[in-house]
């Protein structure tokens, strides 16, 4: 078992052993080492990027659609700067990764080196934990406790820094044990009698909600069959996050579609008036919540979450269970199925009440046939991609709202997008790592023109690695959300929300050696997308669209559930904002 | 609709109840993890009244670190929950509400001043068993433990006898009987 390497040589035994095939990466001369020991093997395959945020993201994109614990290479200083972002990202969304990131020599760490950056005291409140190696004997325990405290508990990000000696450094090499840290056991096992006490809760129920989110995602894809299975057996309805997509399937009767502030009508109608509510994997964010005192006012609510800090948070709970959704919903089921009683009769009026919720239509939008509506845009992608294999990321505004709104998921692990943090410029790079992990699939980046130049130069990595990924820009020349916002906020004074010279993507595409296709007919949309889809290699697709359409329903700052805003009511909008609200974003 | 308290964001919590609280917190003595402690509470934005950390099990590679912090009830739940959190810490115990216990502080006081002064501060060390550790002809350093309390009233009345400066440790604390933490 034991055997003496370099530390370089260490790091890429753990990762092999470990289970990674891939990493994303960029050399520099901190982490020289450990591509010069790269070089000589080939159980992990590296991927070049363009830059080390892109590293991240594709790495998130990795892990996230693959559920494994991705990996990231990124030198000191500047390396591990630009990777902040996307550590930052994977934190606030739960994204298991890996980085490691080369550092100075030990003698010359805190001299001001070439290079040098204090990256544990900058990675550390944007990682789940981190490292820094002094000594090489440390090493191997440290790399594989990094990997089972980024894929355990609640996952996240973890950072090994490594200094430059200590990757020349010898020492012995041993494989993973079954629990490679001395202190950190998240519990996941629900307490009995609180799981019992919910199922009791949720039998007296009149007009219960499930709300569910990123979660239960992240617990597996046994957790999926439970829910589904539970919100069966149970017959309430049920509505997700925007992290939470997929996890119950979208064609579903019982699915009410993303609840928050660009949730369906009958999501967060469903939500204020409901009596139980049993949210699992979520965390009650400010755009789940809308106004706090407003939230959900007549309810009991459940909260199931592996991570305590995130149970009484924000909105107080009646019960609280600390688990992982996977362990806690197989007990639900249990003790659901063990006292199986015909369904409650409020039930049924509580449906019809929601059936006229339904009745509004609330993402109804008014097409046109001389300019393509964005919500048709998708609606199109969606219908010409429908039975494909297909993996869908995105940049962040507007554009991911329209995505999560028509795009309709079945299943878990196919939808990456940066929710806690909103990273635009994630959605490339996510791409680049989902194609990487799924060859065959088809991946598409929903897009904006603003947030696609964030991380442009990741197109190059995508040509060079063959990975065929199409980036679906719904290009409206503005940053539609800050432009919404100023239109709703701040007397349509569109103040640097405008972009002036955008590039030509079809020749942007062309000059990385992609295929480039623009499209600002609703009636060549079609043929459009399809001749996208069927080439074969990266494309950059320039979907021009009204831009001047904003993306509702819409709960307003300062506002509760029962007050958003549906898209014919767009004309009373300003009226509707109270100043207070304005200083929301 | 000019309601203050409306808002997208959970509504400022100044009209609760605020409480103070002790807080044991068993780590690992590894480096960074007092800085993790720190950066959590200073990311976070709650308050640190006093901290005090020590190794306290050399053989365990085990630290305490004892923190008082104010805040709402929901808030010092927070600050548990989100400590508990942090990789390298293994136990976090409310001394507050987890059953009598005995806080303490240690303070060197520094005071100068002749004649009757100098008497007087002399007779209030007494009465505070404080303990005389230096003394030159103009100048004592006392020597006081016990309850936040008693040494701030200590301080207080050092003041106008002339008081020059003040050490203090900090809050620690421990479970009073027979069972460990």
């Amino acid at each position: 078992m034991a055997q003496e390497m370099t530390g370089a040589e260490m790091v890429i035994a753990a990762l092999a052993d470990q289970g990674v095939e891939d990493i994303f990466g960029y050399p520099g001369g901190a982490v020289l080492p450990i591509y010069d020991a790269l070089f000589h093997q080939e159980k992990v395959r590296h991927v070049l990027v363009r830059h080390e945020q892109g590293a991240v993201h594709a790495a998130e994109g990795y892990a996230r659609s693959t559920g494994k614990v991705a990996a990231v290479l990124v030198t000191s200083g500047p390396g591990a700067t630009n990777a902040v972002t996307g550590l930052t990202d994977a934190l606030m969304d739960s994204v298991p990764l890996v980085c490691i990131t080369g550092q100075v020599p030990t003698h010359l760490i805190g001299n001001d080196a070439f290079q040098e950056c204090d990256t544990v005291g900058i990675t550390r409140p944007c990682t789940k934990h981190n490292y820094l190696v002094k000594d090489v004997a440390d090493l191997p325990r440290v790399l594989h406790e990094a990997f089972y405290v980024a894929g355990s508990g609640r996952p996240g990000p973890v950072v090994v820094d490594i200094p430059k000696d200590v990757q020349f450094a010898k020492g012995v090499y041993f494989k993973p044990n079954e629990f490679p840290h001395k202190g950190y056991r998240p519990k996941l096992k629900g307490d009995l009698d609180k799981i019992k006490a919910a199922i009791e809760m949720m039998r007296h129920a009149r007009r219960p909600v499930f709300y569910t989110g990123g979660g239960v995602i992240n617990s597996g894809t046994e957790a999926t069959h439970l829910l589904r299975e539970l919100v069966r057996l149970t017959g309430f309805p049920i509505t997700s996050t925007l992290l939470g997509l997929g996890a119950y399937p979208a064609s579903d009767p019982q699915w009410l579609g993303m609840l928050g502030m660009h949730g369906t009508f009958e999501a967060n109608m469903s939500m204020h008036d409901c009596d139980v509510m049993i949210c699992i994997g979520a965390r009650f964010d400010d755009r789940i919540t809308g106004r706090l005192d407003a939230f959900a006012p007549g309810s009991k609510k459940i909260h199931v979450d592996i991570d305590p800090s995130s149970i009484n948070k924000n909105v107080k709970v009646d019960l609280p269970i600390v688990g992982d959704c996977a362990h806690v919903l197989e007990d639900m089921v249990r003790l659901w199925r063990a006292n199986a009683a015909s369904p409650d009769p409020a039930l049924k009026v509580w449906w019809a009440q929601i059936d006229k919720w339904r009745g509004r239509r609330s993402l109804a939008y008014k097409n046109s046939s001389d300019i393509i509506k964005p919500q048709y845009a998708i609606e199109r992608l969606y219908a010409a991609t429908r039975g494909r294999n297909v993996y869908i990321t995105t940049e962040v505004g507007q554009h991911q709202m329209w995505a999560a709104q028509f795009f309709k998921f079945e299943e878990p692990n196919r939808w990456m997008t940066s929710g806690g943090l909103g990273t635009m410029g994630y959605g490339l790079p996510a791409a680049v790592g989902v194609q990487r992990a799924h060859p065959d699939a088809l991946v598409i980046d929903i897009a904006g023109e603003a947030s696609i130049l964030m991380n442009m130069q990741e197109m190059s990595t995508a040509v060079q690695y063959r990975l065929p990924v199409k980036i679906f820009i719904l290009n409206n020349q503005y940053m539609g959300m800050v432009r919404q916002w100023q239109e709703l906020l701040h007397g349509g004074r569109y103040s640097e929300s405008y972009t002036e010279a955008l590039p030509d993507f079809v020749k942007l595409a062309e000059a990385y050696h992609a295929v480039g296709i623009r499209c600002d007919k609703p009636g060549e949309l079609d043929a459009a997308i399809k001749h996208m889809i069927e080439v074969p290699k990266p494309v950059i697709f320039d979907c021009v669209v009204d831009p001047a359409e904003n993306c509702f329903p819409m709960i307003p700052s300062g506002r509760a559930h029962n007050e958003m805003l549906l898209s014919d009511a767009a004309e009373s909008i300003e009226d509707a904002i109270t100043e207070e609200g304005k200083v929301m974003v | 609709m000019s309601n203050a308290s409306v808002s997208h964001y959970p509504a400022a919590t100044v009209s609760q109840h605020v409480e103070q609280h002790t807080l044991c917190v068993l780590v690992d003595n590894e480096p960074g993890v007092l800085a993790r402690v720190i950066g959590l509470f200073s990311g976070r934005g709650y308050n640190i009244d006093s901290l005090t950390v020590s190794e306290t099990e050399h053989e365990k590679h085990l630290s305490r670190i004892t923190i008082v912090t104010r805040g709402t009830p929901m808030v010092i739940e927070q600050i548990k929950n989100q400590l508990e959190r942090i990789v390298p810490i293994h136990r976090v115990i409310d001394m507050t509400v987890a059953g009598p216990a005995l806080q303490r502080e240690l303070a060197m006081v520094k005071v100068r001043g002749k004649g009757e002064a100098r008497m007087e501060a002399l007779r209030l060390a007494d009465a505070f068993r404080a303990r005389v550790i230096d003394a030159t002809t103009e100048s004592f350093v006392f020597e006081i433990t016990g309850a936040t309390d008693k040494i701030d009233s200590f301080i207080n009345l050092m003041l106008p006898v002339g008081l020059v400066e003040v050490a203090r440790t900090g809050v620690v604390a421990i479970g009073r009987g027979s069972e460990g933490m």
